[in-house]
């Protein structure tokens, strides 16, 4: 009884001070009605289905948190055009060829890192907030990929389409690779010099430049990163998605944004938590599955996404910038 | 010493005049070309078809305008007024009672989310963001698919002959100068723009705060209201993904007309001209026979320019 209860206080205490451990419980929340709601039956193909779609978001999304991370005003709105012109790129150039999958993962992340680039020449040199900057790049990028593919939807090789749903032991692999990614990149952020630098560049960037941080190569950094994981998930998500397509990353615009924010980064940026995003992620793709299991209108799924991202979010307020 | 301090002063009088003359200047030139390209235009009838869509634009942008200039930022106008359009098409033919009451509710929904804002020291990016989807959801709801009606009246409305100049050319330019004397010229607006630009100043002098940015988010939904409105007597029907762009291209043209993130620096009659200039941009474009794909891709082209133009002046964009 004394164990019990000051187990559930731990657990409240964490719960105040990491108000982003709050969206693992929701999403567990909803894996458990979804559960009630199909008799029990079909919970581990839920759970999977999730985790599947929710590698892609959680890779867009670690790409929009080193952005908002570099501080107030820091904002990646390119990333679904980013997504889908080196979708487009990539499976052109591959046209189906496994052995040119090298070269095909090359191109989307160096069309990702170009964008990144192309991003901080208009904040910088132009001195263009970065909401608009990135918005205007978007749309550039968005004609250059109707004209790299149009209407048509470009296949994927086979390997790449395999990959994606390959499972090891009932693992897929995708998942474990992408679970370690977030994991190193949680490391970078708290360990390593360019993460140190990157949330002192957030926190206060006039204070970074006078200790010497050279800020705007961390910017740049910043985006280039977050321009190179949208490539990646792009690549990844055609060939799991069978094919690139216009529109295909339409639903990230928002939703990266979302989910990192919901994770634990603060949104004047400055403090990063790569491990959070997973929660978010898995809370939206499970109430997809959810509203499907209750076959409640779409539209609850958007108001609940709504009611959770205020309500997290009112749990962990901020000064304002 | 002195010297350059009047250089100084004449370098930033000059600046500030191109500053704010750019976004008319970017107007100008767009119009100058549609008409060279296509004199039809310059008609009653090719005027009021080329401007009657950039008017529901025009008042979105002024609602961001406002919420802007407090220092915040709406990421929910476009999902809100895809939801007025919604509820208009849904219920004004036959209960218009009904439709109304919504319509208020959401209004209130609008001062309520401002008003959480402030008392609750939230970020507004992740406020708006999070009504967005509750907008776009009940729109769902309201209307799971593309359909329903808008009113006759509403509709007849729209297609006003209205004396000397088209109907949109009267509106936008009573928006401008409405807009320009409700916030420019007189102290209410003086009180707004001081709670963006510098709130301290304010309260210290008396003033409340909370309620600047209750009557500013009250009067962002009021024109969220009317651009909707405006949008369903244009399109006669209800689509809850009508406006989802409504919410950036606001932003920029709040940018392009010479406002600034920063709170407490806008300009109604500026914003309006960089609706018109971002409503246009695709026409203009397609008289100038670009294909369709390279369309948004221009879209973007110009709004760099107009803004790097501003750069090239000495006057950031922040």
């Amino acid at each position: 009884m004394m164990a019990m209860r000051s187990t559930l206080g731990r657990s409240a205490t964490v719960a105040l001070r990491a108000p982003w451990a709050l969206n693992f419980a929701a999403a567990l929340l909803i894996w458990g009605l979804t559960l009630i709601a199909s008799g029990g039956r079909g919970g581990a193909e839920t759970l999977t289905v999730a985790l599947a779609f929710s590698v892609f978001t959680v890779l867009a999304g670690t790409g929009q948190m080193f952005v908002i991370a570099a501080g107030p005003g820091n904002i990646d709105l390119s990333i679904p055009a980013v997504m889908t012109l080196a979708a487009y790129l990539s499976m052109g150039v591959m046209d189906g060829d496994a052995a040119l999958l090298p070269l095909g993962l090359a191109i989307a992340l160096g069309t990702g890192a170009l964008a990144g680039i192309g991003n901080i020449i208009l904040i910088r040199a132009l001195k263009i907030p970065p909401i608009i900057a990135t918005l205007a790049l978007s749309f550039m990028l968005q004609s250059l990929a109707n004209n790299a593919g149009g209407e048509a939807t470009i296949k994927p090789p086979q390997l790449l389409a395999d990959f994606t749903i390959l499972k090891l032991g009932g693992v897929q692999i995708l998942l474990v690779l992408v679970l370690v990614l977030s994991a190193l990149v949680q490391v970078v952020i708290a360990r390593s010099v360019f993460g140190r630098y990157l949330l002192a560049v957030g926190q206060n960037d006039r204070a970074a430049a006078l200790t010497g941080i050279p800020v705007w190569r961390i910017r740049l950094g910043c985006y280039c990163l977050c321009g190179a994981m949208a490539g990646l998930t792009g690549f990844l998500l055609a060939g799991f998605s069978g094919g690139a397509m216009l529109n295909m990353g339409g639903t990230y615009l928002m939703e990266s944004v979302a989910v990192v924010v919901l994770g634990g980064t603060a949104v004047a940026g400055g403090r990063a938590n790569a491990i959070g995003i997973w929660g978010a992620a898995l809370f939206f793709n499970l109430l997809t599955t959810m509203i499907n299991a209750f076959h409640l209108a779409e539209g609850w799924r958007f108001i609940c996404t709504g009611a959770v991202i205020l309500f997290v979010i009112s749990l962990n307020p901020e000064e304002r910038s | 010493m002195a010297d350059t301090g009047a250089l100084r002063l004449a370098g930033t009088g000059l600046q500030s005049v191109l500053r704010s003359g750019l976004p008319y200047l970017a107007l100008a030139v767009m119009l100058a070309v549609i008409f060279a390209l296509q004199p039809n235009i310059l008609s009653y009838f090719g005027l009021n078809l080329l401007l009657k869509l950039s008017i529901p634009l025009i008042l979105a942008a002024c609602a961001q305008m406002l919420v802007i200039a407090l220092g915040d930022i709406d990421l929910s106008i476009g999902s809100f007024v895809g939801l007025v359009n919604c509820v208009v098409a849904v219920f004004f033919a036959d209960h218009l009672a009904l439709g109304l009451l919504i319509l208020a509710a959401a209004v209130i929904g609008y001062a309520i989310m401002g008003a959480v804002i402030h008392l609750r020291r939230l970020s507004s990016i992740m406020v708006t963001l999070g009504m967005s989807f509750v907008w776009f959801g009940v729109a769902l709801l309201i209307l799971p698919n593309p359909g329903g009606m808008a009113p006759d009246w509403l509709a007849n409305l729209a297609r006003l002959q209205s004396p000397l100049m088209p109907l949109p050319l009267w509106l936008a330019i009573a928006i401008a100068v409405i807009g320009h004397f409700a916030l420019m010229r007189s102290s209410f607006g003086v009180i707004l723009r001081g709670a963006g630009g510098n709130p301290r100043a304010i309260a210290r002098a008396g003033w409340s705060i909370l309620k600047a940015r209750l009557v500013i988010y009250t009067a962002a939904g009021i024109l969220g209201v009317l651009s909707g409105l405006v949008l369903t007597a244009i399109t006669t029907s209800g689509d809850p993904n009508v406006a989802p762009t409504y919410t950036l291209v606001s932003i920029a043209a709040v940018i392009l007309g010479g406002g600034a993130f920063v709170g407490g620096i806008m300009s109604p009659v500026g914003t309006v001209a960089g609706a018109i200039t971002l409503a246009l941009a695709g026409s203009m474009l397609s008289f100038l026979n670009v294909p369709p794909v390279w369309q948004i891709g221009a879209q973007g082209c110009i709004l760099v320019a107009v803004l790097a133009g501003r750069a090239l002046v000495g006057a950031d964009a922040k």
